[in-house]
């Protein structure tokens, strides 16, 4: 295999990772502040489904995102207000969210199911990195939303070990009683990373339809949302570790369709593989959480009572 | 709020509250659905659809009950299995995935195995694999969560997408239908596998007796045995279960094959009695009963009994959803929007479980 | 110490009063406090103190009563506004975060002129100057969880330190403080007090309230019964406030004095050098060895978070052994689950009631079935004996004195006294051989105390062996055969009662071993 070869898979890799890491990043915040949402995959769809409908609609990719970015920053909104305000089990919230996210979103795009978007984003090539062998091509003629991955992965690590609001996140998530008496507003620091975990969500489904695959179909997210919780867990919590987690989990896709299309492997069986190498994943994590002794937010999942009974 | 309490003159007073009576929960649970179908109606509404025409046409599925039904058959079957696992505060979400392998398990029986058996052996047969071969996919996942303390809602449901492309795969290779073409299906199954059926409907019975019979073997189960009471002792302190000498991952285990065997049962009840075949688009077998189960455990408070009722109604709701679906062109997600509408207003509801609001006019100075 | 122009009022409590479901915590309580003093809040565990100072600090809200701080009415809805007056809490359990460092627990809620960067460097200079002001060591990058119990509460000290913090309240401070360290956090008071500082000193210690503060304030079951200026009483009088009933400081151990050692040769529980790892990785158990007989009730005191806890839970099977051995009645049960240690005969009361000794949600019936389920009395094969588990266990609750309204009520609707009652009901009623009682009495009122304590006796007499932990020296003195001081993970010393004194004890539980001692 030459180097030249490598090139193609690897920047379907870069395509296929990048909703992934919007998603990723976007629940890591909502977790190290300590709000699980599993409604990530119903979230992603509504983004997918809204972004490709106004898109097509109004022709305008920008107003897509911009839709869709709202979308699931308000779905989010309502994941908040269950988990936070009214302290209601993390768990089925999510889930309930997830199947209403799936729902809205065939509602949305039922006339749209199958239509061709013949805009699209236009790759732009970064001048000097660009030149760079087998990296280059790769990681920098992509297009503006997956250079915005890269810089969301640098400010995101930056924002949360550098700078007060992460300190005040990772507070919040770790022991939000001792923030709480700190004086930090644990429902405001709460809120916001869930909506802008769920703007992010919405941002990567929004991705796929309109940069990636430039159609709609129900299932569309083929079970990312739920690839990004697990992948989460394997990125520790750490934005940096997610980028690489969702690189890897994007890599594993391309590889399962290479297996089809170079291989000629049964399509059924590959498509099973990147739902294996999630839970690979999510055994691998288990065995370095127990040695590593690191976990999750403390807090994680759980509601937050100021008035427990002593 | 205290805005609102200064203009209007009233003051909110928000206390906890002490116990719950059982009318108070099922007065919740229906102002729950109401409030589901409120926003249903909303967004029909802007979507310009008549709110008041689906609503009446749900309401008259209700009332066919031989349609209605068929489909509450396997949420029955999902939904007991899966109270028994709430219970142990074990999620499981593979109830999708579990349904489909027991499909495959009858499938296999009915095509490969013994398909030139008599019913009388036929049948058991397809019954008790589907069980064992769906309540061993459901191990998986439970050995992962007994053993390394893994999430099992992630694994449970990356299991579904798999079992997914597993009936895929061999609806469309090895085991595709010699006398089809085009479409990517097995074979019919041979009719004496083929499950009986009450006179003038679609109800293959003896899946319908199975599935309340173990409604019942459910509730006694969980109330009257030992193993349900270290699986309730579990579900509610899983440290005070340890500290009382509870086996966890026997709990964690057994449920687990329990919830997935039924689920699976389901599968087999679908195949052999409704579908007679596995096609390459899977979907059309499992339908979103296991996730719709999910709704219908919650619903009936996780009490296998009740399931009975809510299951029923939900089977009504599928049914108005897919008469709406070619009479008003609204598409399937509906039905999900409404089973996600109903858990959010459901767990919201919980918390007037937890506190009192009361109101108290106050003098403006 | 008589501050004539320090004798303005800084924090009135008026008509306070405060209800959690049927239970008043605090029931129409006035407190004051003035600028420039050290103010004691005596009381027993559940007269109401720790509830009044959470209002204050805003943990929780009051029914009723206002609270004026310098003369103006103020509402106090969270920590945040009560900081903001100046007001700052030091917790029973310090309210960290684990994972982070000193400097970044501190820098949470600081004023920085930075707006954007973490202010953990501005914040590790500011704190190496107090500490050295102040005496104490600490270093800002070390993560909490890396330290010890006392580090942890300078931490929160210096949290309020550095937020200018006028008046600063103390929750039972000195019940994880060894000997020398109370000493240390005594001058402290002092020198705050005579700074112009007002401090809360919550405590149920009587001699350290006499002899640090300027005024008393007594609490008993949710009332304020007065409040004396502390060179006006003394610990009798103070402690007939507390409970109510004349008692006697120093209990009768007569009861106990005439009951002959008469040990048996069985060996009930051998430890031997067992080591143990705590949460963290650190090792809690360092190298522990001792036997138990039948008969006989052996004691461990020490300062809590010694690794008391640890030990505990390694000898009844919740915590991994790093290395050693345990033998109960001769049985190798290093490393074995719950239930096996259950079926050699062993109760264990545990420490944390909630989490471990009852299930919350399930009645008190199933709670008192909790261990026996599988015992043929209850049930068959497959199926429970509902019958006969109702019947025993309304035996059980008259028999204990267990108030609730009937037995298929869930535990959750039970007072904390009533919960333990409901443990040591359940445990005590299973003919145990070996008991494992770990803080029983914790808690509790007088009567529960000392009805347990008695029941405890009354098992040692009839040959059971009884492991108790206990941070109460007086509970020790009276009902242990033999006692053993933890200290850092390891026993200090193991003394029988007759050679054993309150001085010597003390000292072991401050890490100061008896050749050093100047006796």
């Amino acid at each position: 295999m030459s180097f030249e070869s490598l090139i193609s898979p690897l920047y379907e890799m870069m395509l296929l990772s990048t909703p992934i890491i919007f998603a990723t990043m976007g629940e890591i915040y909502a977790e190290r502040s300590g709000v699980l949402n599993l409604g990530i995959e119903g979230i992603m769809s509504l983004g997918a489904a809204i972004a490709f409908v106004v898109t097509y609609v109004t022709g305008n990719i920008a107003l897509g995102i911009l839709v869709a970015l709202i979308a699931g920053g308000l779905l989010a909104l309502i994941h908040a207000f269950i988990s936070i305000t009214f302290n209601a089990n993390q768990v089925i919230s999510g889930l309930a969210l997830a199947m209403l996210g799936l729902g809205l979103s065939s509602f949305i795009g039922k006339n749209y199911v199958g239509l061709r978007l013949e805009l699209m984003l236009q790759p732009i090539k970064i001048p000097l990195l660009s030149s760079i062998p087998l990296i280059g091509p790769v990681f920098f003629n992509q297009d503006i939303l997956v250079y915005t991955a890269y810089i969301l992965t640098v400010v995101l690590w930056f924002l949360l070990y550098k700078t007060k609001w992460g300190l005040y996140i990772r507070a919040v998530g770790e022991n939000p009683y001792a923030a709480d008496s700190m004086g930090i507003n644990i429902y405001v620091v709460r809120y916001l990373c869930t909506v802008f975990g769920g703007m992010l969500a919405g941002l990567g489904g929004a991705y796929i339809t309109v940069a990636y695959m430039h159609t709609w179909r129900e299932g569309i997210t083929m079970g990312k949302g739920w690839a990004a919780v697990a992948l989460v867990i394997f990125a520790f919590w750490n934005p940096l570790r997610g980028f690489l987690a969702s690189l890897f989990f994007g890599g594993i896709e391309v590889a399962a369709i290479e297996l089809y299309s170079l291989y000629g492997l049964n399509t059924h069986l590959t498509n099973m593989i990147p739902y294996a190498a999630i839970i690979i994943v999510m055994i691998l994590s288990a065995s370095e959480i127990m040695k590593k002794r690191i976990g999750a937010p403390a807090s994680l999942g759980k509601p937050f009572i100021r008035e427990k009974r002593r | 709020m205290k805005l609102l309490s200064n203009v209007l003159g009233i003051k909110l007073k928000i206390q906890k509250r002490e116990e719950v009576s059982r009318k108070f929960d099922i007065l919740l649970t229906f102002i729950s659905i109401c409030v589901a179908l409120l926003v249903v109606a909303v967004i029909f509404l802007s979507f310009g659809i008549n709110a008041f025409v689906t609503f009446k046409q749900i309401f008259l599925s209700l009332l066919n009950v031989d349609i209605v039904t068929v489909r509450m058959i396997p949420l029955l079957l999902c939904s007991i299995g899966l109270v028994i696992v709430f219970k142990a505060n074990v999620w499981n979400i593979g109830a999708e995935g579990q349904l489909l392998i027991g499909a495959v398990a009858a499938a296999w029986v009915a095509l490969f195995l013994i398909p030139d058996a008599p019913s009388y052996i036929l049948i058991p047969c397809m019954f008790i694999l589907g069980f064992l071969f769906a309540g061993i996919w459901a191990l998986i996942p439970a050995a992962l969560r007994a053993y390394l303390d893994i999430n099992e809602i992630i694994t449970t449901l990356m299991m579904n997408y798999i079992a997914y492309f597993l009936v895929a795969y061999l609806a469309s290779g090895p085991w595709i239908g010699k006398t089809v073409w085009g479409f990517k299906q097995t074979d019919l199954i041979p009719p004496q596998a083929r499950l009986p059926q009450i006179e003038g409907t679609l109800i293959h019975y003896p899946t319908l007796i199975v599935a309340i019979v173990g409604a019942i073997f459910i509730y006694i189960l969980l109330q009257y045995t030992k193993f349900g009471f270290e699986i309730r002792v579990y579900g509610s302190n899983p440290e005070a279960a340890k500290y009382a000498g509870i086996n966890e991952a026997k709990v964690i285990l057994l449920t687990m094959f329990i919830s997935g065997g039924l689920a699976g049962v389901a599968g087999v009840g679908e195949l052999a009695g409704v579908r007679y075949r596995l096609t390459a688009n899977p979907k059309g077998l499992s339908a979103g009963y296991g996730f719709t189960a999910i709704i219908v455990a919650c619903l009936a408070r996780f009490n296998p009994i009740a399931a009975i009722l809510v299951s029923y109604l939900m089977g009504g709701i599928i049914v108005g959803g897919y008469a709406l679906q070619t009479s008003l062109n609204v598409s399937r997600g509906i039905v999900n929007i409404f089973n996600g509408l109903i858990l959010l207003s459901l767990i919201s509801a919980e918390i007037l479980k937890r506190y009192k609001i009361s109101f108290k006019v106050v003098k403006s100075k | 110490m008589e501050n004539t122009s320090h004798d303005k009022v800084i924090v009135r409590m008026v008509n306070i009063t405060k209800r959690f479901g049927s239970v008043i915590a605090n029931d129409h309580v006035n407190f004051d406090l003035k600028t420039g003093e050290i103010h004691a809040l005596l009381g027993e565990n559940g007269a109401g103190k720790t509830t009044l100072m959470n209002i204050l600090y805003g943990h929780y809200r009051p029914d009723e009563g206002e609270i004026y701080v310098n003369g103006h009415k103020v509402v106090i809805k969270s920590p945040r506004d009560a900081i903001k007056l100046g007001i700052f809490m030091v917790h029973q359990h310090p309210l960290l975060v684990e994972t982070l460092s000193v400097a970044e627990n501190i820098a949470i809620g600081i004023k920085t002129t930075n707006r954007i960067l973490s202010p953990v460097n501005e914040i590790r200079e500011k704190i190496l100057e107090f500490s050295k002001e102040y005496g104490f060591k600490i270093d800002p990058d070390a993560k909490i969880w890396q330290l010890t119990a006392s580090e942890r509460q300078y931490v929160e000290i210096l949290k309020a330190l550095m937020q200018n913090a006028r008046v600063l309240i103390l929750d039972e401070p000195t019940s994880i403080l060894a000997p020398s360290e109370k000493e240390f956090l005594f001058n402290f008071m002092k020198r705050m007090r005579n700074e112009g500082c007002s401090i809360v000193f919550i405590t149920h210690k009587l001699e350290e309230a006499i002899s640090t503060s300027d005024r008393i304030t007594v609490l008993r079951k949710g009332k304020a019964v007065g409040t004396f200026k502390s060179l006006e009483t003394n610990v009798n009088e103070l402690a007939k406030m507390m409970i109510g009933y004349d008692v006697f400081i120093k209990d009768a151990s007569k009861e106990n004095a005439l009951t002959d050692v008469k040990v048996n040769a069985i060996v009930a529980l051998e430890v031997e050098d067992l080591w143990v790892l705590g949460d963290k990785g650190e090792d809690a158990v360092r190298g522990v060895s001792f036997k138990i007989n039948a008969g006989e009730i052996f004691g461990v005191i020490g300062v809590a978070g010694n690794g008391q806890s640890e030990l505990v839970e390694a000898i009844t099977g919740l915590r991994k052994v790093k290395k050693g051995k345990i033998k109960i009645f001769g049985k190798d049960v290093t490393n074995a689950h719950p239930s096996e240690i259950i079926r050699l005969g062993v109760a264990h009361i545990p420490e944390h009631r909630l989490r471990y000794g009852v299930v919350e949600n399930l009645s008190v019936a199933e709670n008192l079935l909790l261990k026996k389920y599988n015992d043929y009395m209850f049930s068959g094969n497959i199926f429970l004996k509902m019958d006969k588990i109702h019947e025993w266990s309304k035996n059980l609750i008259s028999k204990y004195s267990i108030i609730t309204p009937s037995e298929k009520t869930p535990v959750s609707n039970l007072s904390g006294g009533n919960v333990q009652k409901v443990i040591v009901a359940r445990e005590l009623s299973m003919q145990p051989r070996l008991i494992i009682a770990a803080y029983p009495t914790h808690g509790l009122d007088i009567v529960a105390t000392k009805y347990i304590r008695s029941l405890l006796l009354e098992h040692k007499r009839k040959g059971t062996a009884v492991f108790l932990v206990s941070s109460d020296l007086d509970e020790v003195f009276e009902i242990c055969d033999r006692i053993a001081v933890m200290y850092e993970g390891k026993f200090l010393a193991v003394i029988p009662k007759n050679e054993a004194d309150e001085e010597k004890i003390g000292l072991l539980m401050g890490g100061v071993l008896s050749h050093e001692a100047a006796v």
